[in-house]
């Protein structure tokens, strides 16, 4: 009951924020951060429930990026034998969700290859995929204009109540629709961790002999949570190349998975919130440092703290301030008299 | 029931079992015993699916379960409890109950069948919403065996029940076995401790270095002069 007050309060803050928080920079980088968190909370999927690392995950969200800035802009391309592929400009949403069912589409490729081998494999496999993607980006110039990149891409529209449809300008329009996303990428997650799925990944993540024998298809729930993991980092793609609106080879960048992956292990792999936190944590301070330190001085503070949090917090930070939850909890307990006390029953 | 013949299966270019051939009756409870490596492990994960045949067939009520999957053997009523890490550390002991019922979809029913386990082991009971990881070993294997008949099976493999087990807890262990095969389920067990199972078993088949090199009831592989000298200590 308190969990469920203190959640509702967190989304409310965070819902209100542009209206007390009118600062146009912190919104923008509260945008980025969501739109990273988005993707992390995807990855968590993978890597803190079934436990695999996926080294490739940018190449869901450049996919996701790059597939909804060419439909929205609309594209034609020489596919060889004098076939040309014209394709007009669609609506944002469209060429949004045309980009989350892309990614999906990627993500149950990669699954179905990359499950048939585990561990180490799967890691060189997905390392490879992305770096594949990243050069086709940057060779295909008939298509995506190479290191030219994309610009002039469309703003995000969508129908609005009251407002019929309207274009996105806003920072604060713009965080509200990542938050939107975030929220419901956060809901999926949750109901399927939560679910028989959730638990069968679990099982498979911490004995997939065990897994086996109870009649879990282990191969199946891999490449179905490698599918929505995609999906959810397809559709951060997708906010991303519409917000910034310009998307070029380097979206595919092996740093942008590193930073996913830091989000989700000092946020607490395995546990829902872990990727918020990390992701605002780490999303937000490289930001918020600039006014004290210089570069230099801030990358090291940033590196400073991703080991002194993996060091100290091995399991991340969520788990380890539930722990001091309870443990202030217990101590609370103790001061109440022994008949008031709730009974375990 | 039960019927495996010439079975072989190789790891790689390591063959671990050559020519088994071994039946087990309904309702029957038998044992295979052996030195480590003898492929008694090996055996059980062949029946339930978990490792490929190279030559062979494995029967089960007359069908051909041989290249079935895990989950196909498991719906057909063969539960494996494997050795080892017996159940899932993380889950509390009803989620640890709950996934062996996974292929299940009778939740009511589920719901009762843990409420007899929890009858007959009440341990579990007192547990039940504490981590499996916490538990200590004779009740992980508690757990492990009941996890097993919650996907009602008709015959289970047990693998080595007793392994890192406290003597005064094995015996427990073993009632619980004794009691499964009284409620009329068949066991096919694994069991390195070779007098408590011969004790037990109705007949046992005894295995070295991947063949079965001597079969009977348990009474007549007490009395045998190899047996007792290899593993019963003379």
């Amino acid at each position: 009951m308190t969990r469920l007050i203190l959640s509702l309060l967190v989304v409310l803050a965070f819902v209100t924020l542009p209206f007390w928080m009118s600062d146009p920079y912190i919104l923008g980088l509260l945008i980025l951060a969501g739109i990273f968190i988005i993707a992390a909370i995807s990855l968590n999927l993978l890597l803190g429930y079934t436990g695999q690392l996926s080294l490739g995950h940018v190449a869901f969200f450049g996919i996701g990026a790059y597939t909804s800035a060419l439909l929205s802009r609309g594209f034609d391309v020489d596919l060889g034998l004098g076939l040309t592929l014209d394709v007009a400009p669609k609506p944002v949403w469209l060429s949004f969700l045309a980009g989350i069912l892309m990614a999906a589409l990627f993500g149950w490729f990669v699954g179905r290859l990359a499950f048939r081998v585990r561990g180490a494999y799967f890691v060189i496999l997905t390392v490879s995929f992305a770096q594949v993607m990243r050069l086709i980006a940057l060779n295909w110039v008939d298509l995506t204009e190479g290191p030219m990149a994309i610009n002039n891409i469309p703003s995000f529209t969508l129908w609005l109540p009251g407002l019929g449809v309207t274009t996105l300008t806003t920072k604060a329009q713009n965080y509200w629709l990542v938050l939107a996303v975030a929220v419901i990428a956060f809901v999926l997650v949750a109901h399927i961790v939560r679910s028989r799925v959730g638990r069968a990944l679990i099982a498979l993540r911490e004995n997939e002999g065990l897994a086996r024998s109870v009649g879990i298809q282990v191969t199946h729930y891999l490449v179905l949570s490698t599918v929505v993991a995609a999906g959810i980092a397809g559709a951060s793609g997708g906010l991303y190349t519409h917000y910034v609106r310009i998307v070029d080879p380097d979206v595919f960048m092996f740093i942008y998975t590193v930073t996913m992956i830091i989000m989700v292990v000092t946020g607490g792999k395995g546990t829902l919130t872990g990727p918020i936190v990390g992701g605002l944590l780490f999303g937000l301070m490289p930001e918020l440092l600039r006014d004290y330190a210089g570069p230099e001085v801030q990358w090291i503070i940033y590196g400073a703290a991703i080991v002194l949090i993996v060091f100290f917090l091995p399991n991340g930070i969520v788990p380890a301030a539930a722990r001091i939850w309870q443990r202030l909890a217990a101590l609370g307990l103790r001061l109440v008299p022994e008949h008031l006390r709730p009974r375990l029953s | 029931m039960l019927k495996l013949e010439n079975l072989t299966v190789c790891y790689g270019a390591v063959t671990a079992l050559r020519d088994v051939s071994i039946a087990v009756g309904e309702g029957e409870l038998v044992t295979l015993i052996g030195a480590n490596g003898a492929g008694k492990t090996t055996t059980l994960k062949a029946i339930s699916g978990m490792l490929p045949l190279a030559a062979g067939t494995i029967t089960f009520d007359g069908r051909k379960i041989g290249g079935a999957t895990p989950r196909q053997i498991l719906a057909l009523g063969i539960a494996h409890c494997p050795e080892g890490r017996r159940v899932l550390p993380q889950l509390t002991v009803r989620e640890n109950l709950e996934m062996g019922a996974f292929l299940r979809h009778d939740h009511a029913v589920v719901r009762s069948d843990m409420e007899r386990i929890f009858v007959k082991l009440p341990r579990l009971r007192e547990r039940v919403m504490q981590v499996a990881g916490t538990l200590s070993g004779g009740e992980q294997q508690m757990l492990a065996i009941a996890r097993s008949l919650m996907s009602r099976p008709r015959m289970i493999l047990l693998d080595e029940p007793s392994l890192g087990l406290a003597p005064n807890i094995t015996e427990i262990i073993f009632e619980i076995i004794d009691d499964i095969r009284r409620d009329g389920t068949t066991v096919l067990m694994v069991e390195q401790n070779a007098l408590a199972a011969l004790d037990m078993c109705d007949r046992c088949y005894l295995l070295e270095t991947g063949r079965v090199v001597q079969s009977g009831t348990g009474d007549q592989m007490l009395d045998d002069a190899h047996v007792r000298r290899a593993y019963l200590g003379g």
